[in-house]
């Protein structure tokens, strides 16, 4: 089967640049990722809809819940699930570590 | 439903040789060829199935006997019901002017129809379209796209007169023209001529354009037929309540042929949206399974034209000021119908975010300060009053 997978760590923003209304959308390699601020603490995620091709960094944030801008479907910004038709595909997560102002983002040695 | 947890039997009946699919790609993507007609499609067939919902597609709902609760289909069957719902749509309002049924002259609607259009969408193709609604303007966009020669007649002073501002249809037209699409205001068809095949259209004043193809987009009217002679109550659509039930306790309607209440007024529209058709279908549904709420967004609309995205949001009738966001030269900016000093609808031009804050402004009644509104580094979450 698979050998155990590495996470590599990649540092992609400051803390101080992303606003709780505001995800921001950075890229490491292939990865297009949208950072978020809820609730104090940061998550990733895919930048892109399940649904059709959007960017969900220029959507709308409500708590926990990102709505993509092109038509409306939600997911939980913590763990991806899809909430809301048109959405019915989870949005793949990655894991996030700060470090001062540091955010890191892990993308999966695979 | 059967995310709501009803398990008992759900028959759809379709008229179309299709699953059921969404019509806005149709005069987009799929009409550009970008697309196949089945990205469309909701759900494949084994969604159905294993969902344990029966579709019965190409089948037409020929009447209803609402005392009898029973529907007969036109292959002869007849289907029982304890609820029924009515998703009938709307059909192409058709041209009625001499010459109207010459081929050559095509509608928009079903994945057949853009088929069609698509086909003669060849380069230098001269393509005429009637109507500059934004199923005319997006029809004009593709058909640029296939480096088609291309017209639109429009008979208002400006394009999309039912559903934005004066200045927001300028704008588009000046993006079309800008596109090298002649648009032409203020123009009625008067008819048109050819030999078996359409060759030209001929406006009132005596205008006259030469047309390979014409694409028309004059409207939709709602499919009541079958509701008016089962004895339900039609105005406009088949009249809902705020959960959809018809003036038959067990007959329910939703989407286009849907006339519903609306808040706060309680005022009747229907509503010609792909999200009304998904979100009051939805609505509608939990009202079949005996958990429904009042169903009362505040209707969504999106257009694409080129690499412009236009969102609507909230339906305007009256407004007394236009805030504007952005500049519109760059074409990302967005525009705010204020009307007595409350939000009660918003355009936004490749700018998705801000209609989402109107919605919420336009849902609160939020009375906002024009200056604020205009001023992009007062973010739009800070206006709201909630």
């Amino acid at each position: 089967m698979s050998e155990t997978k590495s996470t590599e760590w990649h540092r992609v923003a400051k803390t101080g640049e992303i606003a709780a209304d505001e995800p921001l959308a950075v890229r490491v390699g292939d990865h297009m990722i949208a950072l978020y601020s809820v609730d104090g603490a940061f998550y990733a995620t895919h930048d892109v809809c399940t649904h059709e091709f959007a960017s969900l960094s220029e959507g709308f944030v409500e708590g926990d819940i990102i709505e993509c801008p092109l038509h409306g479907g939600t997911f939980n910004i913590r763990t991806g699930e899809a909430l809301s038709p048109p959405v019915s595909d989870d949005l793949r997560t990655y894991p996030v570590k700060v470090e001062g102002d540091d955010i890191y983002v892990g993308i999966p040695d695979d | 439903m059967r995310a709501a947890g009803f398990a008992g039997r759900i028959v759809v009946v379709g008229a179309e040789n299709h699953v059921p699919y969404e019509r806005p790609p149709l005069s987009k993507r799929v009409l550009t060829g970008e697309d196949g007609p089945e990205t469309t499609y909701l759900h494949d067939a084994a969604f159905y199935r294993e969902a344990a919902i029966e579709l019965r597609l190409g089948t037409r709902a020929t009447a209803i006997d609402c005392a009898a609760k029973r529907v007969d289909l036109s292959d002869g069957d007849a289907l029982a019901y304890d609820k029924l719902l009515l998703a009938t749509g709307t059909a192409v309002r058709r041209l009625a002017v001499p010459g109207s049924e010459l081929d050559g002259i095509h509608y928009l609607r079903t994945i057949e129809d853009a088929l069609a259009i698509r086909a003669r969408l060849g380069a230098d193709a001269r393509v005429v379209i009637v109507g500059g609604g934004y199923i005319g303007l997006e029809v004009a966009a593709a058909a640029r796209s296939r480096g088609c020669r291309v017209t639109v007649l429009e008979m208002e002073d400006v394009p999309m007169s039912r559903v934005v501002a004066p200045e927001i249809g300028r704008f588009f037209a000046d993006i079309h023209r800008e596109r090298g699409v002649d648009v032409r205001t203020g123009a009625t068809v008067g008819g048109f001529e050819g030999g078996g095949r359409v060759e030209r259209v001929v406006c009132r004043d005596g205008a006259t354009f030469p047309a390979d193809v014409v694409a028309a987009g004059i409207g939709i009217v709602p499919d009541t037929a079958l509701a008016q002679a089962a004895g339900l109550a039609v105005d406009d659509g088949i009249v809902v309540d705020a959960y959809g039930q018809t003036s038959d306790t067990s007959v329910f309607a939703a989407g286009d042929v849907a006339s519903h209440p609306t808040p706060p007024a309680g005022r009747r529209v229907r509503l010609e949206s792909w999200q009304n058709a998904q979100n009051q279908a939805i609505a509608v549904a939990r009202t079949m399974c005996g958990a429904g709420a009042p169903y009362a967004e505040v209707p969504w609309f999106w257009s694409d034209q080129y690499d412009l995205n236009l969102q609507m949001v909230g339906v305007p009738e009256r407004w007394d000021r236009l805030v504007f966001r952005g500049e519109v030269a760059r074409r990302a900016f967005s525009v705010f119908y204020l009307n007595e000093g409350a939000v009660v609808a918003a355009n936004a031009v490749n700018a998705p975010r801000d209609v989402r804050y109107a919605r919420k402004m336009i849902e609160e009644g939020s009375r906002v300060e024009p200056a604020a509104l205009a001023d992009r580094d007062i973010p739009l979450g800070k206006l709201l009053t909630g």
